[in-house]
C-alpha cells in the first residue's frame, strides 16, 4: 500500500474476495522534507486507508536494499551513459524480491499490489496487460517469472482507472481523488534528475556533433542525454529535425542524426528473461520499448529482437518487453 | 496472556497514579493560575505534587519545571541555554534523539562509548575545555540500558569546563536508579512520567538554582517563566504519585526484575546459536535485555513475536513505523549487519515469570524460522 488509490482499492477488493489481508508500506527512501514517496505523509495515507478497511498496517524499511539495488545502480548507469529504468529494478529486487521473501517468512501466501496488470492460471501462470490500456503497467512487471506470479495478485488489473476511482469513492476512501505519481520516486520534483545525479556522479558538459563529426551544439551534461531525444542539445533551429543517436561518455560527445539515422533493425537484449518458457528462434512477437509505447511487430533472434520495420533506436538501459497481444512473454534491457 | 516486554517504550500506569489523576479530571478542575478558591485548590495540589517530585529528584521545589514530557524537557534544557550561553555542546554518542537533534544544531563534539555501552571518560575528558557550554550525558541509555557514570562526568566537567552546564536525560533511569543521588552533580535533569508508571505527556526538568533558562514555550509565564501554559494538573498529580511509588519500591523491584531478566537473557543465549548480548550486563539497569541475532532482520522478528503475543522492540521506531538502524549500536562498535538483527526486551514492574516463559518459548523458534527461510 503506497497510499495511492490503486493499492488502496486493491486492498479493499481482496477483503471483499474473502482474503485475510495485511497492508504493508515499503519505506525505501529518506526524502528530505515531508512529501513525496516514502514520506511520513504518504505512509500515513496508507495507514489511514488500512485503518478504514480494518486491516493491520506494517511498514517495512528496505532502505539498504533499495540503495544497493536501485538507487546506486541508477546513478552508476547514468555515469556509464545508459538510461536506466529504476522502477523495473525496484520490482525485480524489492517489491517482487525482498518483499515476497519477507511475506513468505511471515507466513503469507501472496503479495498483492495496485499494479494494472492481470495474472491468469492455466497449468502455468500468464501475465497479461491490465484492463485499462491507458494505465496498463504490465511493462514494468516483465521481470516476474512463474515463482513470483504464483505468489502475486493484481486486483485492480481487472478494472479501468475510472472504475478504480469510482470504487474508492464508493468506499469513502480518502485517496479516491489523489493524483497518480509520475516521477521516479526517489527523484524530487523540485530538483529533478539533474539535482539527484549531481549529488552522486560527476556531470560533464559535452559537445554535440553530427554524423560527419561537425560540432553542432553542446550539452551541460552528457550523462543526462537520452538516445532519441531532440531538445536540449543546443542545436540551431530550423532545418531537418535531429535526434541524439549515441553518447560517448569518455569523449563527452553526443552524436546527432536525422530520424532516418535513428532507425535501426533490432536491439540486443541483456538479461533476457521469460515469464514462462523461452521463445524459439524466429518466434514472432510484439515489441514494446517504453512503458506506454506502442508495440511493433518483430521476432526473436538469439539474444536480440529484430523489428519487422526499421524502428527508432532504443536507449541502452531501457527495457524492451515482448508481447503476444495482451500477454507479456518476457523482455530484457537494451544493450 | 501476551507478554509485554517493551517497558522502555512505555509502562502501564500505576494504580496510585490513575487514582491520583481522577479528582482533577472531574470535580477539582481548577486552573492553578487564578485567584479564586477553585484555582487555589488546584494550585495547592500542584505545589504538593511539586514537593513530591522535588524530593524524588533531590531538588528544591523551585528547581522543578513541569513540562509536557521528557522530550520537551530535553529540548528546553538545550535550547533554553543557547540564548544565554554561546559555545560548544559536548554530548555522548548514545544520547536519545531528543538530545541529539536539539544539540546537533549547535557547534558540538561527540564523546564516544565503549563496546560495553558506557561513555569513555578519558575520551570525554579530552573533549572538555573552556569553549564548552553544555555537557549532555544521559543517565541510562534507552536501547541497551547501560548506566552512565554521571558522578564522574559531572566531576570532569566541573574540573575542565567549570563554566559548562551539565544536562542529564534521566528518562530511562528514574525507574531503576536513585536519580536524586546519581544526578546530584548535574545542573539539568530530565524525566518523563510514562517510563515509570506515570502518565504520558507529562515530565519534569530539574533546573538547579543559578542556571538561567530561557523558555521555549512562551505565554502566561507559568513555572516561573520557564514553561508557559495551563498546568496539566491531573497529569502532574499522577506523575508525583508514580514517583513516590517508584522510589518506595525501587530496591525491591530491581532485585525481582534483575532475576527475571537474567533468566530470560541466559535462557535465550543458551537456546539460540549465533546470538550476542549487547553491552555489559553488570552495568545495566535490571529491566534491560538486549541481544543481536546473526542472520535475522529485527523487523521480521518483531512481527513474528507480535503474532506470538510477545511485544518487544529493536532500535528505535521512526515516525513512519519502520525500524531504523541504531546509532547506539553503531557507537558501541556493533557491526551494522549484526545491528540489523537486534532485539530489545525491556522488563518492568509488572513483568512476571509467565512473561519470561512465553518469551523463552517464542523467540527461539521465531529466530530459527527466519534463518531457515
Amino acid at each position: 500500500m503506497s497510499g495511492g488509490v490503486d493499492s488502496s482499492v486493491a486492498a479493499a477488493l481482496l477483503l471483499e474476495q474473502g482474503h485475510d489481508v495485511t497492508g504493508v508500506t515499503l519505506k525505501l527512501w529518506e526524502n528530505p522534507g515531508d512529501g513525496g514517496c516514502c514520506s511520513v505523509a504518504e505512509i500515513e495515507d496508507a495507514r489511514r486507508v488500512a485503518q478504514q478497511l480494518g486491516v493491520d498496517h506494517w511498514v517495512f524499511g528496505f532502505t539498504d536494499e533499495f540503495e544497493a539495488k536501485v538507487v546506486g545502480p541508477y546513478a552508476e548507469a547514468h555515469a556509464a551513459g545508459l538510461t536506466p529504468n529504476p522502477c523495473i529494478e525496484c520490482n525485480r529486487h524489492l517489491k517482487f524480491g525482498k518483499l515476497l521473501r519477507r511475506a513468505a517468512q511471515l507466513g503469507f501466501d501472496a503479495v498483492a499490489t495496485g499494479h494494472h496488470a492481470r495474472v491468469r492460471h492455466d497449468g502455468g501462470y500468464r501475465l497479461l496487460r491490465g484492463a485499462d490500456p491507458q494505465k496498463d503497467q504490465s511493462y514494468v512487471l516483465y521481470v516476474l517469472g512463474q515463482v513470483e506470479l504464483s505468489r502475486c495478485l493484481f486486483p485492480v488489473g481487472e478494472l479501468t482507472k475510472a472504475e478504480v476511482r469510482e470504487k474508492a469513492r464508493s468506499l469513502g476512501l480518502r485517496t479516491a481523488d489523489k493524483p497518480d505519481s509520475q516521477e521516479v520516486c526517489f527523484v524530487s520534483t523540485a530538483g529533478g534528475r539533474q539535482a539527484f545525479l549531481l549529488s552522486r556522479i560527476a556531470l560533464r558538459p559535452g559537445r554535440v556533433v553530427d554524423t560527419a563529426g561537425r560540432a553542432v551544439g553542446r550539452v551541460d551534461a552528457v550523462e543526462l542525454v537520452t538516445i532519441g531525444q531532440r531538445r536540449g542539445l543546443g542545436l540551431p533551429g530550423g532545418g531537418e529535425r535531429r535526434f541524439a543517436l549515441s553518447v560517448d561518455r569518455p569523449a563527452a560527445t553526443v552524436t546527432v542524426g536525422t530520424l532516418a539515422d535513428l532507425l535501426t533493425g533490432g536491439v540486443r537484449l541483456a538479461g533476457l528473461t521469460w515469464v514462462r518458457d523461452p521463445l524459439a528462434q524466429g518466434t514472432p512477437v510484439e515489441i514494446q520499448c517504453s512503458a506506454h509505447g506502442h508495440p511493433v511487430p518483430g521476432r526473436v533472434d538469439g539474444d536480440a529482437v529484430v523489428f519487422d520495420q526499421p524502428h527508432c533506436r532504443v536507449a541502452p538501459g531501457q527495457s524492451v518487453v515482448l508481447y503476444r497481444g495482451d500477454e507479456v512473454l518476457g523482455g530484457g534491457v537494451a544493450a | 496472556m501476551p507478554a509485554y516486554l517493551d517497558n522502555a517504550a512505555t509502562t502501564p500506569m500505576r494504580p496510585e497514579a490513575v487514582e491520583a489523576m481522577l479528582p482533577f479530571l472531574t470535580d477539582r478542575f481548577g486552573n492553578p493560575s487564578g485567584s479564586h478558591a477553585v484555582s487555589r485548590e488546584a494550585k495547592k495540589a500542584l505545589e504538593e505534587a511539586r514537593e513530591v517530585v522535588a524530593a524524588a529528584l533531590g531538588a528544591e521545589p523551585g528547581e522543578v519545571v513541569f513540562t509536557g514530557g521528557g522530550t520537551e524537557a530535553d529540548n528546553l534544557a538545550i535550547a533554553g541555554l543557547e540564548a544565554v550561553r554561546a559555545g560548544t555542546v559536548v554530548y555522548s554518542a548514545i544520547e536519545h534523539h531528543a538530545v541529539l537533534h536539539a544539540a546537533e544544531a549547535y557547534p558540538h563534539r561527540v564523546a564516544p562509548v565503549g563496546p560495553d555501552g558506557v561513555v569513555d571518560l578519558d575520551a570525554l575528558a579530552g573533549l572538555l575545555g573552556d569553549d564548552v557550554s553544555v555537557v549532555a550525558v544521559m543517565a541510562v541509555n534507552n536501547e541497551v540500558g547501560t548506566i552512565q557514570p554521571l558522578a564522574e562526568v559531572a566531576a570532569l566537567a566541573a574540573e575542565r569546563s567549570p563554566q559548562a552546564v551539565v544536562l542529564t536525560d534521566a528518562v530511562q533511569a528514574f525507574q531503576w536508579v536513585d536519580v536524586a543521588r546519581e544526578a546530584a552533580g548535574a545542573h539539568l535533569v530530565a524525566v518523563s512520567g510514562h517510563k515509570f508508571g506515570g502518565p504520558k505527556g507529562v515530565g519534569a526538568l530539574v533546573v538547579r538554582r543559578g542556571v538561567n533558562l530561557r523558555p521555549i514555550i512562551h505565554g502566561g509565564g507559568q513555572e516561573r517563566d520557564r514553561r508557559s501554559g495551563t498546568h496539566n494538573v491531573a497529569g502532574i498529580a499522577a506523575l508525583a504519585a508514580a514517583m513516590r511509588a517508584t522510589v518506595a519500591q525501587r530496591e525491591a523491584t530491581n532485585a525481582r526484575v534483575a532475576a527475571l531478566r537474567d533468566r530470560l537473557a541466559d535462557g535465550l543465549l543458551a537456546a539460540i546459536p549465533h546470538a550476542h548480548e549487547t553491552g555489559d550486563r553488570s552495568r545495566k539497569i535490571a529491566g534491560n535485555c538486549h541481544l543481536t541475532f546473526e542472520g535475522v532482520e529485527s523487523e521480521a522478528l518483531l512481527l513474528l513475536l507480535d503474532a506470538a503475543g510477545v511485544y518487544a522492540a529493536a532500535g528505535s521506531a521512526c515516525q513512519s513505523g519502520a525500524i531504523e538502524p541504531s546509532h547506539v549500536l553503531a557507537a558501541m562498535g556493533v557491526p551494522r549487519e549484526r545491528g540489523l538483527g537486534a532485539l530489545r526486551l525491556s522488563l518492568g514492574t509488572t513483568t512476571t515469570d509467565a512473561d519470561v516463559d512465553l518469551a523463552l518459548e517464542a523467540v527461539p523458534p521465531a529466530v530459527a524460522r527466519l534463518r531457515a527461510a
